[in-house]
């Protein structure tokens, strides 16, 4: 369970950002890809925790879950993957190990309030 | 005053600071010459036997050191020490995994440059070390026989960090009537392409192919640092 530490950090980044611009935070904007090793109940269930009794108590965690994309050299194409126990093209069944996306674990954004 | 909320580009790893020191300390790692083994597996899947048995084999050879992560315990360093390298251990407490700081800080005191080869042995735990990059060369899943030969699929993302895999306790594999080709299907499924050893700690064997892998993989560190020395 690393969940906790990963929200405290999420809470760390978006009050210096927020800090920074004298803003209220409303929203926090993440990315969590399939193959981050997190799971995004988890992370909403930790986040809730970690925020009370801060300055952030009232700021959302909005997580938008990212699938995994790899590249398939037979269709020289970025492809989704039937699952992540299976890195293959869904088009031609070609394992791939180069992953284009899906390992996503970011704030992307803020939504702040002057 | 304006209320209207708006929208401000962040776009940072929530991890940034464990991928900041993990960069300092590769880079402190290659000035040194030292080659980073990092060992994740579950709990009981013979990491503290295979890195025993590889300490001991390789002293002879090389300058080898371990850093043994733990929740609880000094047991593993204390079997470790067997082997009479040095190692060091690491109580996580509550932590489920090492990360970047645990290791720079356990190495403050350490010539780094009197090394060869420095193993890390992770908290046994397929989940939360996959996320953590200690600022290893190489990082090893290990799976052992008496896990089952689905373990891959029911951790796909720790196996697809790895580098390599090594399936330990073999001298059982019989015992346990273990799938070898329904392993490797599974490990090649979440990681296409992965090396796959084979290894017993207990009777040694496949050990050696063990041992010659991986100073196949520090050799170009190796040559590197040394061109770096000469230049």
């Amino acid at each position: 369970m690393h969940e906790l530490s990963l929200a405290m950090s999420i809470l760390d980044m978006a009050e210096e950002e927020a800090g920074r611009r004298s803003a209220e935070v409303d929203a926090i904007h993440v990315k969590l890809g399939a193959l981050s090793g997190v799971a995004k109940d988890a992370l909403l269930s930790a986040y809730d925790l970690a925020r009370t009794e801060t300055t952030l108590e009232t700021a959302q965690l909005v997580i938008e879950e990212v699938p995994v994309l790899i590249y398939c050299q037979r269709c020289e194409a970025p492809r989704p993957v039937p699952s992540i126990q299976e890195l293959s093209c869904s088009e031609c069944q070609t394992p791939s190990s180069q992953i284009l996306q899906g390992r996503e674990l970011q704030v992307v954004a803020l939504e702040l309030r002057a | 005053m304006n209320s209207t909320p708006r929208i401000v580009e962040v776009r940072k790893n929530i991890l940034k600071k464990n991928d900041e020191i993990a960069y300092a300390l590769r880079c402190r790692f290659e000035d040194a010459g030292v080659f980073v083994v990092n060992l994740v597996s579950s709990p009981g899947s013979g990491k503290t036997a295979l890195l025993e048995s590889t300490l001991t084999r390789m002293r002879t050879d090389f300058r080898v050191a371990a850093l043994v992560g733990d929740l609880a315990t000094e047991n593993d360093a204390k079997r470790l020490q067997r082997s009479q390298v040095a190692v060091r251990q690491i109580i996580t407490g509550t932590v489920c995994h090492l990360d970047a700081a645990m290791v720079e800080n356990s190495l403050q005191d350490w010539n780094l440059a009197d090394l060869d080869f420095l193993f890390i042995e992770n908290v046994g735990n397929l989940v939360c070390p996959a996320s953590y990059d200690l600022g290893e060369d190489l990082r090893v899943v290990l799976m052992s026989v008496t896990e089952g030969e689905d373990k891959p699929l029911k951790y796909p993302t720790i196996v697809n960090s790895a580098d390599v895999a090594v399936v330990t306790k073999t001298d059982l594999a019989e015992a346990v009537e273990f799938d070898w080709p329904a392993a490797s299907r599974n490990l090649q499924a979440v990681r296409p392409g992965i090396e796959i050893l084979r290894v017993s700690a207990k009777t040694g064997d496949g050990m050696d192919v063990w041992l010659r892998f991986l100073a196949s993989q520090r050799e170009p560190h190796a040559a590197a640092s040394h061109s770096t020395a000469q230049a």
